[in-house]
């Protein structure tokens, strides 16, 4: 199912945490500490503001009942100074229902685990502060891409995309002296720079028109991961070749409309809207393409 | 059943590195990872790779100042082997595209770093693990090798010898997040295991949330000893909301440490008069907090770097993507501000007992990365020294697993049954009353057939995880590890005392038995990462109560580890490792001598002052 199809979805308020006492005493007197805990860090944040944000996440689940249907849950978060998107996932699925599902890992924006739709833009969620949105705060999958459950979504066609470009360095030759490295000026280390910031987090390609509508257009991450090498002075001549034919097929830069998208939401601030048009620029020169 | 000659389990620095080397040396390799490469946390590495490359620097000067860093608690054979190394395989990561910074002339940047007497740490720009396991990844590409990415390993498959040591792993039990299909992995030649470190035993913690030392904990059920494993460290300098980490880089461009009071307190309250910022870490992290205690903390909690004074050029240039921690964790302008830092956890120097090869007691498991312990930081790692340790350790037992010709190893491994056994005197290991959900080790088999036992141990897991998700009711894992994070952070954090110790071992003992009555909520099986994480915990439960053990039994002062009742380094007592074996759940503490005899000679233990 894919996230594009969506508009039967129903409000339905997450169960909070069952209070019902279990026969095991020690269960019991650990679900009132938790409760106590829980009520302590309600009166927490009720004493800083007293502010609650309200989170509205989109729910999927091909083998559950009552999830098979997207819906949305909205779940009520203590908020807090600093907090972001993910902190305010985190939170819902510890505290609420633990079978709230999304990828996430490093929480500082490298890992490229945690890129949602959120409130309507690609996002990623320990990226974004709770403060900086309009609140309630809606959080969806990245739209165009397969819903596996919840907000985790099929990554793999991303993955299959970036290895098209032959996505790895392939030098014509090497230093042969003994610890000796291939020399790269600083200029030319500083031209690729933003280029090798890519972490992998598929938001470009879901925020990418052309990309919806043409599921075999590398896409921008992809051509990024060509212009970090083909740009690169260490590069081998014949990779370089090989891999400006890649991207100037049917399917590559040629079909990027320069609607800066991709550029808009990319978290690591990285021009790839500029870097497909350099490469286009590349393709005519190298008598490879006129258009 | 899936098969393969190598299974490497991780992602990761040290797992992609070795998948590389076992590749390159003839054998068909595939990595087993519960996160798709890119996603693992070398990837939030920062500072750089220390290599002696230069004229005026030699692996002697390398390894002594490694040596010096970890309070002699490193193991020679690999020290020396490890500084001997690093130039080749940093060489070798610059040939295979990695974007390091660089000098005007072409080559490659190196900078100054806490605790080196030579400029060596290879960088590039804030950001050195991102690109190093980007290009890392990419030659795994461009081999063609097998990736099962999102397959969590929750179980290895070993056989249940007595005796550790006469035990082999034919290979591993792997569940895959996206379907809940558990399979076998037969490994023929060996497995490797390289998952990383386990700092979500702590709350406050660099590490990422899937650092939950799996590795360790299933390498150590099956019998291998954890080593060292008291000796955490603590970084200086992490965002105080997040646990984000901010590079000793900025120290080591002249970045400057102040407290409340303005007053550069490395320096004026002699805590390190020679080196100040650029202090071993443990000592830095120590002189924050004891600022703090001493009310000269900013807000009670913490104290300021302060990066200003280096000026924009110097700053975008080098370190920018610290600007964008700053800004982005905790609203800070490292352009316009001091940024304020804390110590938080951040690596374990301690893990899996191997050998200079990678290899553990039982034949046919390795381990790399910070999930091992070749026993290189000792007591304490300086900083630039971790990730050249995933490529040079990592390369080693992807090789060594393959069947490359390599020396006699001298580190020795595997229970030793004639060292003498620390009585801690309070209630550890198994609880009371055992569930099939925390069972499991080894791989009870009447014939030593290797894929029988891959069988059977997959079968085990199937009964396991079923048992999880069949119960109705009970405790949540979340509440078992937030309560386990608590007390590891209040009781065996940079500063410890025994009462402390004690408590925390008993709150560990309380957290096991609760967890006996865990149950996983998500009942379906696409993408259950409410099951993940309730494995996970327990993992973790075994690895902190290791941590605790090693730092109530290690009674002196060293490195990392700080006693209240033990202020000074006991040579005469404590030269030696701690190992705890699980002993089928009735952990035992125990000791091996450090090896100070390297190549050119014995390493003699100094005062370790910066």
């Amino acid at each position: 199912m894919s996230t594009q199809t969506p508009d039967t979805e129903t409000e339905s308020e997450a169960e909070q945490p069952s209070s019902k006492p279990h026969h095991e005493r020690r269960l019991a007197e650990k679900r009132e500490r938790a409760e106590t805990k829980e009520a302590e860090r309600a009166a927490a944040a009720q004493e800083i503001k007293g502010e609650t944000v309200e989170l509205k996440v989109f729910r999927f689940d091909p083998e559950i009942e009552g999830k098979e249907e997207p819906r949305f849950d909205s779940f009520t978060i203590p908020f807090e100074k600093g907090m972001t998107v993910l902190d305010a996932l985190i939170y819902a699925r510890d505290q609420y229902d633990s079978s709230l599902t999304f990828r996430h890992s490093c929480r500082q924006a490298v890992c490229g685990s945690d890129a949602f739709f959120i409130n309507g833009r690609q996002q990623l969620g320990c990226q974004t502060q709770m403060a900086d949105l309009d609140w309630p705060v809606r959080v969806e999958p990245l739209p165009h891409q397969d819903v596996v459950k919840d907000l985790v979504v099929e990554m793999d066609h991303f993955y299959d995309q970036m290895e098209a470009v032959d996505p790895f360095f392939d030098p014509d030759d090497l230093p042969e002296g003994e610890l000796e490295e291939q020399r790269q000026s600083p200029e030319n280390r500083e031209n690729i720079k933003l280029s090798t910031r890519c972490i992998w987090c598929g938001a470009c390609m879901s925020s990418c028109n052309i990309a919806a509508g043409d599921n075999k257009y590398l896409g921008p991450a992809a051509i990024n991961k060509a212009y970090r090498f083909y740009m690169d002075e260490r590069e081998g001549e014949q990779k370089r070749q090989e891999r400006l034919e890649i991207i100037e097929q049917e399917h590559g830069v040629w079909r990027c409309q320069t609607q800066f998208s991709c550029t808009n939401v990319c978290p690591k601030d990285i021009p790839l809207t500029e870097h497909i048009q350099e490469l286009k620029r590349e393709a005519v020169k190298q008598n490879l393409k006129f258009w | 059943m899936y098969e393969h000659d190598v299974i490497v389990v991780g992602g990761g620095g040290a797992g992609l590195r070795a998948a590389i080397a076992a590749h390159e040396e003839g054998a068909d390799a595939a990595i087993v990872t519960k996160l798709h490469p890119v996603r693992s946390h070398t990837g939030a590495a920062e500072g750089g790779i220390n290599a002696a490359l230069r004229e005026g620097d030699s692996w002697q000067d390398h390894a002594y100042d490694t040596m010096k860093g970890a309070d002699y608690l490193s193991d020679a054979p690999a020290v020396d082997t490890f500084a001997q190394t690093a130039p080749d395989e940093v060489i070798q990561l610059e040939h295979w595209g990695m974007p390091f910074s660089r000098e005007e002339d072409g080559t490659v940047s190196q900078r100054p770093f806490g605790g080196l007497s030579f400029p060596r740490t290879t960088y590039a720009g804030a950001e050195t693990g991102h690109h190093m396991l980007h290009t890392l990844y990419e030659q795994v590409v461009k081999r063609g090798i097998e990736v099962y990415d999102e397959w969590y390993v929750s179980q290895l498959a070993v056989t249940d010898e007595d005796d550790p040591n006469e035990r082999d792993c034919h290979g591993v039990v792997a569940w895959d997040v996206q379907s809940g299909e558990v399979a076998g992995f037969r490994a023929r030649d060996g497995v490797i295991l390289a998952t990383g470190g386990p700092g979500q035993a702590y709350d406050h913690t660099t590490n990422a949330v899937a650092n939950t030392g799996d590795g360790v904990a299933i390498a150590y059920r099956a019998g291998v000893p954890m080593e060292d494993m008291e000796m955490v460290q603590f970084h200086p300098t992490t965002l105080p909301s997040t646990g984000v980490l901010i590079s000793e880089g900025v120290r080591g461009e002249g970045g400057i440490l102040y407290n409340s009071e303005g007053e550069r307190f490395m320096f004026e309250y002699g805590y390190a008069t020679n080196d100040g910022e650029l202090a071993s870490r443990d000592v830095v992290a120590r002189a924050e907090l004891t600022e703090v205690a001493e009310g000269r903390g900013v807000e009670d909690e913490y104290v300021y770097l302060d990066m200003r004074h280096l000026g924009e050029e110097r700053i975008t240039d080098r370190l920018e993507n610290i600007l964008h921690l700053a800004r982005d964790f905790e609203g800070v302008d490292g352009l316009e501000e001091p940024m304020p830092v804390k110590p938080g956890q951040h690596y374990a120097m301690g893990g899996i007992e191997v050998d200079e090869h990678g290899e553990t007691c039982i034949d046919g498991l390795y381990a790399a990365g910070e999930c091992a312990c070749v026993s290189l930081h000792g007591a304490n790692r300086l900083g630039g020294n971790a990730l050249p340790e995933l490529i040079v350790f990592g390369a080693r037992a992807g090789r060594h697993a393959a069947g490359a010709d390599m020396p006699e190893p001298k580190i020795e491994t595997g229970p030793d049954p004639d060292a003498e056994r620390e009585d801690l005197g309070v209630p550890l290991g198994k609880p009371s009353r055992t569930e099939a959900t925390t069972d499991g080790g080894t791989v009870e088999h009447p014939d030593s057939d290797p894929d029988a036992i891959v069988e059977t141990a997959a079968d085990a897991e199937r009964d396991r995880i079923e048992t999880l998700l069949e119960r109705e009711d009970g405790v949540n894992h979340a509440d078992v590890r937030a309560d386990l994070q608590a007390t590891m952070t209040e009781n065996v954090n940079v500063f410890r005392e025994e009462d402390g110790l004690k408590q925390a071992l008993a709150d560990i003992q309380e957290a096991r038995e609760r967890y006996q009555d865990v149950y996983v909520a998500d009942k379906s099986r696409t993408f259950n990462t409410d099951l993940q994480h309730t494995i996970e915990t327990r993992n973790l439960l075994d690895v902190a109560e290791a941590i605790t053990m090693g730092a109530l039994a290690r009674e002196e002062f060293r490195g990392a580890h700080w006693r209240a009742e033990h202020q000074e380094r006991k040579d005469d007592e404590y030269l030696k490792h701690t190992l705890v074996s699980w002993n089928d759940g009735d952990p035992e503490l125990w000791y091996r001598p450090v090896l100070l005899e390297g190549d050119e000679g014995a390493y003699e233990p100094k005062e370790r002052s910066y």
